[in-house]
């Protein structure tokens, strides 16, 4: 960022509109539909393309469910079932939940912390281009009936080439590793956006809890990821050009997949939850009337949760026969994570007893994922036990469980997010009575999909296994699941039936339909090119109910509003106590990120297909790409 | 896991039940609260256009802060320093003490197990053990990571290439328990499925070496055929049956094959005409294993059959 001084704000209000409009407007058209850097556009990107993924991670799940929904079926056979089920968790962990939990972080980041963009408007923009080229690239992987079919943890050697030589887990390795670029960039997008772009007045202690819960998640990226990509590269290695990293014949080791898939793999379960988290705290005050109680707590919990959450990825690996000193150890973390959870937990049922309700679709999703997540809370506990964890292992409770956390953590909070923020997106409300069906079929559907699949973990059901015997007795709790697998899928499809019939049909929402508390609902719904008409001056932790100017409409240079006409700018504060600093400006549109993220997928497949030839004119292109992207114009910020 | 037959076991069925009823607590908890906050409700944000009506209770919670920290972290803190300290006396307790045990290896295979004992008896996919007396099990693995699990007598234990992993089961009654692969390990790895038979001592010496001597000689003109046959076609090139010149290393031990309850580490009962069905084409049994279809006329199957059928 190339900054300069910042000037006293200045300009007459009338005008104002008409200038922020002319500098902020991307121009209708293929050059500017390619080339977006608005938060807003691609966060919205993120949000439909997660919310594809999503449907098709459940479509691969309820061909799971239907072979497992009796004994012994050959409904899609043991091939296609290890296919699914493996791309089944690699869909639903990176190509729904980050982008999805992403895409609400780029549109409501700046949006609440009062900024104009992100920090690197062009960095997001190609952040979400290379999702979409990994999750394409991951997909083709189904054309040629290769998908990656060794799980998400995709454990060698069975993942190695002497077991596995078809290019299945290649498209596993490649893809992860571009995926990567994604995340990666994003976080620290995440990171510099919240510590550098807050509005003034926005002290740490002001910012919204939401907030706080993407930058925990960013921060959660930046530290794990490194170790996927690494352990990701060394499989390539090992199948590609013969090295022995995991080959215990040469002296490697296969544990080390292991360690440091779950060095990343278990913070990747925070960073999928989180964000719920904050969605959470952020919800719950608005529909209770009420400021959040323990906000320090909370935010104390989130940052504990994340940094804890480093500390206990061996209790993936309790049965593998390492000494039980060093399984103490990590039982003990796995015991004191549990902590910062439960904080945060205590701190919504004080504030939702405290205030005053209104059960609308919003917070019944909140308090259906309040109760979801508690119950793989206590189950989660049950696994830093030792001997518990190495007697369910690897069964179905490992299952049930990671789902309550998951769904429980992520879907729910997004669902809840969709009706508390959707309004903010399209302008249009959602319909509340389909909301409250769509709820209750994915709440009841949820818990009968998963709760008896912790009854069959505890008979002995091991986990991904595509058929099991009648004598087993376990044919009726699997239909049972089935059944509730159907149901919550209906249950989601009302969700999105009722989406894009409110983009038409919905009543107009307002500026502020739920009389929110934080900044977002200061911008208009959808927020406009340049998000607010002047940004504003922030005086205490939910300033749209202390500060009745904003909740009017604009705050006026006079109340501290900060029109910034002048060049496509934001402002930049100070990281504690949010002083104003400089003005920065924003780079514009630019179709680089895109021809960038084209030369990556050429170069991945590339790789995948063992052509070196066009390896080394991917990469060619690749530099040539970030020099198109670099190179000079006599503007000002070009990252 | 509910139904332990061995003292590890019961002592992980008594944690479970600990860290269930726990849980129970926590869960009607925060449901009460959750029940609590809903008798609460009103039927609608503020009225429309009513801005600068405040609807907003903007009072600090008095006694917040100090719920959020002894309910959510002082209590909770308790109760999970109490349940480490409880599972690691369990962990503790468990494994056994006695120092000459006896020794059977497992070793894991895609998709199956084979089964050695220290005198020489080498068997597939059923262990036999000796009630009461201790019997440690080495787990190694023969190509990629499985995960031995019996829920009725021992909590499971990884099989990882170049780890030299062990697990000490006494089982504490006669009876049969079934296991089954717990890491996930290819195509088939649904049907690989284990059998413990727990039985009295002084019988299962006397099995034990009946199992360790070579394969009873082919009693009448089929069963000798089906032996020659085995022998020459592609049978012995995966198979071993001690006292005969069919010495393949690559699939299960056929040397006391009748013994055995089913074929294909639990995908069929072993009978005469499931045996005859597995060698014509084990693929339709179970999709993916390394034994091919067989070469063999069906006269020459029912042969092997009828040969490998008097191998008690």
């Amino acid at each position: 960022m190339t900054t300069t001084a910042a000037p006293e704000a200045s300009a007459t209000t009338i005008s104002t509109v008409e200038r922020l409009e002319a500098v902020w407007a991307e121009p209708p058209g293929l050059g500017s539909w390619l080339g977006t850097v608005d938060h807003k556009r691609i966060g919205l990107r993120y949000f439909y393309t997660g919310m594809a993924f999503f449907v098709a991670g459940g479509i691969e799940s309820l061909l799971i469910r239907t072979q497992l929904a009796g004994p012994d079926l050959d409904v899609i056979g043991p091939e296609a079932f290890n296919q699914l089920f493996s791309m089944h968790g690699i869909t639903m962990m990176f190509l729904f939940a980050m982008p999805v939990l992403s895409g609400f972080g780029n549109y409501f980041v700046p949006l609440m912390i009062g900024a104009r963009d992100m920090a690197f408007p062009r960095l997001n923009a190609f952040g979400y281009w290379v999702l979409l080229a990994s999750g394409f690239f991951l997909y083709s992987s189904f054309l040629v009936g290769r998908a990656p079919n060794a799980g998400w943890f995709n454990y060698v050697p069975l993942s190695g080439e002497a077991f596995t030589p078809a290019i299945n887990i290649d498209y596993y390795a490649v893809g992860l590793i571009f995926l990567g670029i994604s995340s990666t960039g994003g976080a620290i997008n995440f990171i510099v956006t919240i510590l550098k772009l807050r509005a003034p007045g926005m002290i740490v202690s002001r910012i919204p809890i939401f907030v706080w819960g993407e930058l925990a998640m960013a921060l959660q990226i930046v530290f794990a990821l490194p170790a996927l990509t690494l352990v990701s590269v060394l499989l390539l290695l090992d199948r590609k050009f013969d090295f022995h990293f995991f080959d215990a014949d040469a002296g490697g080791d296969p544990l080390l997949w292991q360690h440091l898939f779950w060095v990343f793999g278990h913070p990747e379960v925070y960073i999928v939850a989180l964000p719920g988290f904050g969605i959470a705290s952020a919800i719950i005050p608005t529909w209770v009337r009420r400021p959040i109680v323990g906000y320090t707590y909370i935010v104390i919990g989130e940052l504990s949760v994340a940094l804890i959450g480093f500390g206990v990825w061996v209790h993936h690996m309790f049965a593998v026969g390492l000494p039980n000193i060093t399984l103490g150890f990590i039982s003990l973390a796995s015991f004191m994570v549990a902590i910062p959870s439960s904080i945060q937990v205590f701190a919504w049922l004080a504030t939702l007893v405290a205030g005053r309700p209104v059960l609308r679709t919003p917070l019944l999703f909140v308090l259906g994922f309040i109760f979801i997540f508690v119950i793989g809370g206590v189950t989660g506990v049950m696994f830093a036990a030792i001997p518990f964890d190495q007697g369910v292992h690897d069964s179905y409770f490992v299952v049930a469980h990671l789902h309550y956390v998951l769904v429980g953590s992520a879907v729910f909070p997004i669902f809840a997010a969709v009706y508390h923020w959707g309004p903010k997106i399209t302008g249009r409300l959602l319909d509340d009575r389909l909301g409250k069906v769509s709820f209750w079929l994915m709440f009841v559907g949820f818990n009968l999909a998963f709760f008896p699949q912790h009854l069959l973990g505890l008979f002995g059901m091991p986990r991904r296994v595509y058929t099991y015997d009648s004598d087993l007795g376990w044919g009726g709790y699997n239909m049972a699941s089935t059944i509730g697998a159907f149901m919550l899928a209906v249950g989601i499809l009302v969700t999105i039936v009722n989406w894009f019939r409110s983009r038409t049909r919905g009543a107009p929402a307002g500026n502020d339909p739920w009389r929110g508390e934080t900044l977002e609902w200061y911008a208009s719904s959808p927020p406009a090119h340049y998000n607010f008409v002047t940004i504003p001056t922030v005086h205490g932790r939910e300033p749209m109910w202390d500060q009745p100017e904003l909740a009017e409409g604009v705050q006026s240079p006079e109340d501290g509003g900060r029109p910034l006409t002048d060049g496509h700018v934001t402002l930049s504060t100070s990281m504690l106590d949010a002083r104003p600093q400089a003005i920065v400006h924003m780079p514009h549109a630019s179709v680089w990120p895109f021809l960038l993220t084209v030369a990556l997928l050429v170069l991945a497949f590339a790789v995948l297909l063992d052509n070196w030839a066009l390896t080394i004119a991917a990469l060619v292109a690749s530099v040539g790409g970030l020099v198109g992207w670099y190179w000079p114009r006599g503007q000002t910020q070009e990252t | 896991m509910l139904d332990p037959r061995s003292d590890d076991a019961r002592r992980v069925e008594g944690l479970w039940w600990v860290l269930f009823w726990i849980s129970c607590a926590v869960v009607a908890v925060v449901t009460g609260f959750l029940l609590a906050a809903a008798r609460r409700r009103r039927a609608e944000l503020h009225s429309e256009g009513e801005t600068d009506e405040d609807d907003i209770d903007r009072r600090p919670v008095p006694w917040g802060d100090r719920f959020v920290v002894i309910a959510g972290a002082a209590i909770p803190g308790g109760i999970l320093a109490g349940s480490f300290a409880f599972s690691l006396a369990v962990l503790n307790d468990m494994g056994s003490t006695d120092d000459r045990p006896l020794e059977v290896e497992v070793v894991g295979h895609t998709w199956w197990w084979e089964v050695r004992y220290p005198n020489g008896a080498v068997t597939a996919n059923e262990i036999r053990i000796p009630v009461g007396e201790t019997v440690r099990l080495g787990l190694p693995t023969a190509d990629v990571i499985h995960s031995f699990w019996v829920p009725e007598l021992q909590v499971k234990k990884d099989q990882i290439p170049g780890a030299d992993n062990q697990l000490s089961v006494v089982a504490d009654h006669a009876g049969r328990f079934r296991g089954q692969c717990a890491e996930f390990c290819g195509l088939q790895h649904a049907h690989m499925e284990i059998l413990v038979v727990a039985m009295a001592p002084d019988e299962f010496d006397n099995w034990v070496e009946r199992e360790a001597e070579p394969a009873a000689e082919p009693e009448g003109a089929e069963a000798e055929d089906g032996r020659q046959i085995f022998e020459r076609a592609s049978c012995a090139g995966c198979h071993t049956i001690r006292g005969t010149s069919a010495e393949g290393v690559l699939g299960p031990d056929l040397t006391h094959l009748a013994d055995r309850e089913t074929l294909g580490a639990g995908v069929v009962r072993l009978t005469p005409e499931s045996l005859a069905a597995f060698i014509t084409d084990p693929q339709d049994d179970k999709p993916g294993v390394s034994m091919p279809p067989t070469e063999l006329t069906p006269d020459q199957v029912d042969a092997v059959v009828a040969y490998l059928m008097e191998l008690e």
